[in-house]
């Protein structure tokens, strides 16, 4: 190991390519032939999504065949009943089940990060196994949960208890990351300069652990956004944007639902950019 | 689980206080429970007792039109749930061992490209593997029927310029199953191959070739057996929720191709038979945590749950 310390990389890893192998010249363009491949073919069915909300077709359903560029379905973006208040009730759900996801979880994660306790491996279990389980297990025994109970009914208060408890091991374990590789030191000198651990928490451990408090959140608002399984099982009649899209494929899909497709899309995009880009801001 | 636990994180127990306060030192012993206490009491509530509730409903016997159903510590019901579901119970290992495999194959040269050769672009081509996640996935498989479909982007040409023949067609047949649910796990496969190929040390490579190892011998050598790790991880990840996924089958696939998802959503959702529906839910949940278990067992259920977080 130590022999190939004493030459600087940079140069070794170019210099050597030729003598090794002769058809190095070519192969070397393989993998990164291979990865733009498999990038595009990710990134496929959201192509396709985006542009087929421009798709000028005749019928109000989407259709395999492209039929020209316009604009109509994004000018009337509400024109499909039912579909904009699904849209907004997947709000409705996700922006109170990530505030409470990330309260709970955070706590969750910074025992689990910090701390050394009797019954920390069972914790460490039932965390585990709520990550682990299948989503339609998931799903399957909070309804058989919601049908015992009859309290709340099947509806709003189901699909959110629901997703706030499978948000909150994807929150605690991502906080747990941030905790468990913080310097102490920080925390220490804050005690030695008199902070009470109110204020010690406060003003020190919990900036530095912030950015793992911001990603469980934004991981916990896109499960939330994105969850069909368990929201199908809970959700009784009421419905969400991945209900709703789910139950329009039996009749045909409205092109709207690519134009809300697209701007989630982008609002995604957007914030994990801007959060990106405001972690870089912090380490420089 | 406790011996799984044995190998202390970086951080390491709570150290003893250092100013030696004995009431100081009780106070602090009870931070940790103060702040799991509301997650434990919300996984106990809403992911342990809906469990135990499931495997009360599994016991049961009646029929929903003969007077509801009743406890009757009916443990056939498990038989009978694998015995009549047997033909999906299979389908779904099936179909989630070749997207596992295929995972594996598409997923490592990929992760590698971007663990190796991605410079200081890593995290941007990270970010447009993770892309797709930012659409809903009913949205993502939905687009894949179009774009399979027998007149669509991706056949149409073909066969107009004679590639294939006309009567040719990829929709509700197992191979537009498994081909959409490899779309729909590929990138949780790849994270875990990432996050381990990232870790190595490329010099341990360097050292390997300047040591006359072939580029093929200091990867098998090498690289491979640092990564099984995250291969092990990529595995897990990847067959668990496959195997209990019922939307790629229900939108890309026949009643033919239907999976174990399938039906217990149709049980629970449809023919509202709880019984037989919770005992096949229960069944999967077991062997897919068994599953689960050996591969933390050999990592550390820390790690585990790491891994599976950073799916």
């Amino acid at each position: 190991m130590s022999a190939a310390i004493t030459a600087p990389p940079s140069a070794a890893g170019i210099d050597r390519g030729p003598p090794h192998s002769p058809h190095r010249r070519w192969t070397r363009f393989i993998l990164p032939t291979y990865g733009v491949l498999m990038m595009f073919y990710l990134a496929s069915p959201v192509l396709v999504m985006i542009l087929y909300g421009f798709n000028d077709i005749p019928g109000r359903r989407q259709t395999p065949d492209f039929g020209g560029f316009t604009l109509k379905w994004w000018q009337n973006i509400n024109g499909v009943s039912g579909l904009t208040p699904a849209f907004v009730n997947t709000l409705k759900i996700a922006i109170p089940a990530t505030i409470m996801a990330t309260a709970v979880g955070t706590l969750l994660g910074l025992a689990m990060g910090r701390y050394r306790f009797r019954g920390f491996a069972v914790m460490m279990f039932i965390i585990f196994l709520a990550i682990a389980v299948p989503e339609i297990v998931l799903g399957s025994s909070l309804l058989t949960l919601f049908i015992a109970t009859k309290n709340p009914p099947l509806g709003y208060f189901s699909i959110l208890l629901s997703h706030i408890s499978f948000c909150i091991p994807f929150v605690a374990v991502t906080v747990r990351a941030r905790v468990s590789g913080m310097d102490r030191a920080y925390e220490e000198a804050a005690q030695d300069l008199f902070a009470t651990p109110m204020v010690g928490f406060f003003k020190v451990t919990l900036p530095i652990i912030m950015p793992g408090i911001i990603a469980g959140a934004l991981l916990a608002f896109v499960l939330s956004l994105d969850d069909f399984v368990i929201t199908n099982f809970t959700s009784g009649q009421y419905q969400t944007f991945p209900i709703w899209v789910y139950g329009a494929t039996r009749i045909g899909l409205p092109p709207q639902v690519n134009v809300m497709g697209t701007l989630l899309f982008t609002g995604g995009l957007v914030l994990a950019v801007v959060s990106a880009l405001a972690q870089r801001r912090r380490k420089a | 689980v406790s011996t799984t636990l044995t190998s202390p994180p970086e951080s390491g127990p709570e150290a003893p206080s250092k100013r030696g306060d004995r009431t100081l030192g009780t106070r602090r012993a009870r931070i940790p429970y103060f702040l799991a206490a509301p997650g434990i009491a919300w996984l106990g509530l809403f992911f342990l007792v809906p469990l135990a509730l499931m495997l009360v409903e599994s016991l049961k016997t009646g029929g929903l039109f003969s007077g509801g159903y009743h406890f009757n510590w009916e443990f056939s019901n498990y038989g009978d749930a694998i015995t009549k579901n047997w033909e999906y119970i299979f389908r779904s290992i099936r179909i989630s061992a070749y997207v596992t495999v295929a995972c594996l194959l598409f997923g490592y040269p990929l992760a590698y490209w971007i663990a190796f050769h991605g410079g200081r672009w890593k995290s941007q081509l990270l970010l447009l593997v993770l892309l797709p996640f930012f659409v809903s996935y009913i949205i993502r498989t939905i687009q894949w029927t179009f774009m399979l479909s027998d007149d669509g982007i991706i056949l149409g040409p073909l066969k107009s310029i004679g590639l294939l023949p006309q009567s040719y067609h990829v929709l509700a047949t197992e191979f537009a199953v498994v081909a959409g649910i490899f779309y729909s796990f590929l990138p949780f496969a790849m994270l875990p191959l990432y996050v381990s190929l990232e870790r190595i040390d490329k010099r341990l490579v360097e050292a390997a070739t300047d040591l006359y190892a072939s580029r093929v011998q200091a990867f098998l050598k090498v690289v491979l057996p640092l990564s099984l790790p995250g291969v092990f991880a990529a595995v897990v990840l990847t067959f668990v929720p496959a195997t209990g996924d019922y939307v790629n089958a229900e939108l890309l696939g026949n009643p033919g191709t239907f999976m174990v998802g399938n039906k217990i959503q149709d049980l629970f959702l449809n023919k509202n038979n709880y019984p037989e529906a919770a005992a096949l839910s229960l069944v999967l949940m077991v062997v897919m945590v068994v599953i689960a278990s050996i591969y933390a067992r050999a990592l550390g259920t820390e790690e585990a749950t790491n891994m599976a977080a950073a799916g």
